[in-house]
């Protein structure tokens, strides 16, 4: 059974119709893309499947489990996790306490055993601690745990968001533009670190990009959209060298 | 009694191993130790009769003070909201357990029992009002919610005064017209008579009743920041839609902070209702002014600065009293201090050269010159 399943999802703004009958399958363990001209809806894709809006009609599925209409951290907590266009960090927390409040519903304990101190809290802290600079440690960014995350540099910034998603420990993680702002050299080591954790955590990725060669380089497969309707669909280089979709990124 | 605990605990905390504390750990500790030596050293005044009357009677309110602008603390510096409401949470803690002591007074006659349980209902009847006024007020966001906190404040500064209640056998009446309008029985008492409040309360609040709480209040606020769910309180500030991305709930987390942070004000309100024999509600104590002293101190201390709090508190408390000497230019040096202290607060430059006889600062110093003697030794 495919990992998420998205049927006919659309959204309309008054009479906007901004994305029209989306459809989408993804295969556990899959890189795929999502890309199309500016304004064609893939962030509002996005938003949709992370329940930031609600879909006119259409549902989506995560391993069976319908969750169009939930909320946002309803949607996080059945393991869909995102990363955000413009960074959206916790900017007076530390590098290490951003990882770590995304482990909110992983390790759990009540605020009780915070006030009182109880065994668990220390229990629950040493564990998030150790998995936390694990993580960061897959992102290059230990020494920087004690940082605020407002000071770290705009490239290691986009990974911490990446590293906050999976803490989550979800199962689908949905990038937004993730090179962004990234130089070619910064970009490659983005494209080697995307698919050291898609391996690494067997983790299904989702990502909408712009840079072509970050796409053909590590999306297996992807869709195009343009003014919300998907234009093309399938294996990457395929896909990229449809006259359409140049057509759509181009003009004639 | 509650100075010989704490000073057990500090040699203790002390002894531990230097590199075990995390800076975290070591940062409350600071602060808890700053509260732990002002008290014992406002009590070595007192007891060698060293202090002025007018200082010993600022020390309960100094306290009330304290645990109010903590409380105002985690809302607003910790969850990101103006809340112009905390007055109104005070006086909401300060009835309820004025209403509580005199209800009780000739039931439970030991005050060592009575007077915990005041505190206990005063704090959690404004934690109601907070649910209370949380559930719709914290859909609002900035200017709204500091203009709807602030009337929440008002009216229940309104309310009070026009309050009529009074118990019996048959169980609590209430009016808003008069006391007669209460139908009492014979052995019926009227406890809150409207404008004129709450009259011939026990005054069991005390300096050491105050550093208790004030300590409670500080570990508490304390160790909800460094936890789970202070984490998840600061994303919400920093971010609301990254956190519910990672899936926190927006709207649990904040009905909490507004909870406690209303608990911790009615327990100010009974700290402060404790101290005075009448307790009564007008523009003077329980008003806007009294909301606006808090967000000062909180603002001035520093917006999510446990410490700074204390201090402000502490100073902005003593203040106008201390200056009374300067008769009408009082609220004129007042002021100068307020911009003063927000000017420094906000200045890096002068926080840089501050920093610089701070005593950390000091003490690496010094580290780092006894190491160079001791290279320095070796290399002769």
């Amino acid at each position: 059974m495919a990992l998420l399943e998205v049927k006919n999802l659309s959204i309309s703004f008054g009479g906007l119709r901004a994305v029209d009958g989306l459809n989408l399958t993804l295969e556990k363990g899959m890189l795929y893309g999502l890309i199309g001209p500016n304004g064609a809806g893939k962030t509002t894709v996005f938003n949709m499947l992370t329940g930031v809006y609600k879909p006119t009609f259409g549902t989506f599925s995560l391993d069976g489990e319908t969750l169009n209409g939930k909320k946002p951290a309803e949607i996080n907590q059945a393991g869909i996790a995102r990363t955000f266009q413009n960074i959206r960090l916790f900017k007076k927390l530390s590098v290490l306490d951003n990882v770590k409040s995304g482990m909110h519903n992983i390790n759990k304990y009540s605020a009780f055993e915070a006030i009182f101190r109880l065994p668990r809290y220390y229990k629950a802290e040493k564990e998030m601690n150790e998995k936390a600079m694990e993580l960061l440690s897959v992102f290059e960014l230990e020494k920087e745990a004690n940082t605020l995350a407002d000071n770290l540099p705009y490239g290691k910034q986009r990974k911490l968001e990446i590293a906050r998603a999976l803490a989550t420990n979800p199962k689908l993680l949905l990038l937004d533009e993730p090179a962004a702002g990234m130089n070619p050299s910064e970009t490659q080591e983005l494209m080697d670190t995307i698919r050291f954790v898609r391996d690494k955590f067997d983790m299904t990725v989702l990502l909408i990009e712009h840079d072509m060669h970050l796409v053909s380089g590590i999306c297996e497969q992807v869709t195009v959209l343009n003014f919300g309707t998907e234009l093309a669909k399938g294996v990457t280089k395929d896909v990229l060298n449809n006259p359409e979709v140049i057509k759509a990124y181009l003009g004639d | 009694m509650g100075n010989t605990v704490q000073n057990n605990n500090a040699p203790e905390n002390a002894l531990k191993p230097r590199k075990s504390i995390s800076p975290a750990f070591r940062s409350k500790l600071i602060t808890c130790g700053m509260v732990v030596a002002l008290f014992i050293i406002v009590e070595i005044l007192d007891g060698t009769g060293n202090m002025s009357n007018l200082f010993s009677g600022l020390l309960v309110p100094i306290c009330y003070y304290v645990i109010a602008a903590l409380s105002l603390n985690l809302v607003v510096g910790i969850l990101g909201e103006l809340s112009l409401g905390h007055g109104g949470f005070m006086c909401v803690g300060a009835y309820a357990s004025a209403f509580f002591t005199i209800a009780t007074q000739d039931i439970i006659t030991d005050v060592w029992i009575r007077f915990p349980l005041a505190f206990l209902v005063g704090g959690l009847t404004a934690a109601i009002f907070g649910i209370l006024i949380g559930i719709p007020v914290l859909r609002l966001k900035g200017d709204y919610l500091a203009i709807v906190t602030l009337a929440f404040g008002e009216i229940i500064k309104n309310v009070v005064t026009a309050l009529y209640v009074g118990i019996d056998g048959n169980g609590v009446h209430f009016s808003t017209t008069s006391t007669d309008a209460l139908n009492l029985a014979e052995d019926g008492k009227v406890i809150i008579k409207g404008a004129l409040g709450i009259t011939g309360i026990p005054k069991s609040s005390n300096v050491i009743v105050g550093f208790v709480l004030v300590m409670i209040t500080l570990i508490v606020c304390l160790n909800i920041i460094d936890s789970r769910t202070g984490r998840a309180i600061m994303s919400i500030r920093d971010n609301r839609i990254a956190a519910e991305s990672i899936g926190i709930n927006v709207t649990k987390h904040k009905l909490f902070v507004f909870a406690i942070s209303a608990f911790f004000a009615g327990l100010a309100g009974t700290l402060y209702s404790h101290n005075l024999s009448g307790l009564t509600a007008n523009t003077n104590n329980f008003g806007y002014n009294m909301s606006i002293t808090i967000l000062v101190i909180v603002v001035l201390g520093g917006i999510g600065s446990m410490r700074g709090s204390v201090i402000a508190a502490i100073i902005l408390t003593a203040l106008p009293e201390m200056l009374r000497g300067f008769s009408e230019y009082r609220m004129l040096i007042y002021a100068v201090v307020l911009i003063v202290m927000m000017i420094v607060n906000n200045n890096p430059t002068i926080k840089a050269k501050l920093s610089m006889i701070a005593p950390k600062v000091l003490i690496a110093k010094f580290r780092n010159r006894k190491k160079n003697n001791v290279q320095k030794g070796a290399e002769g």
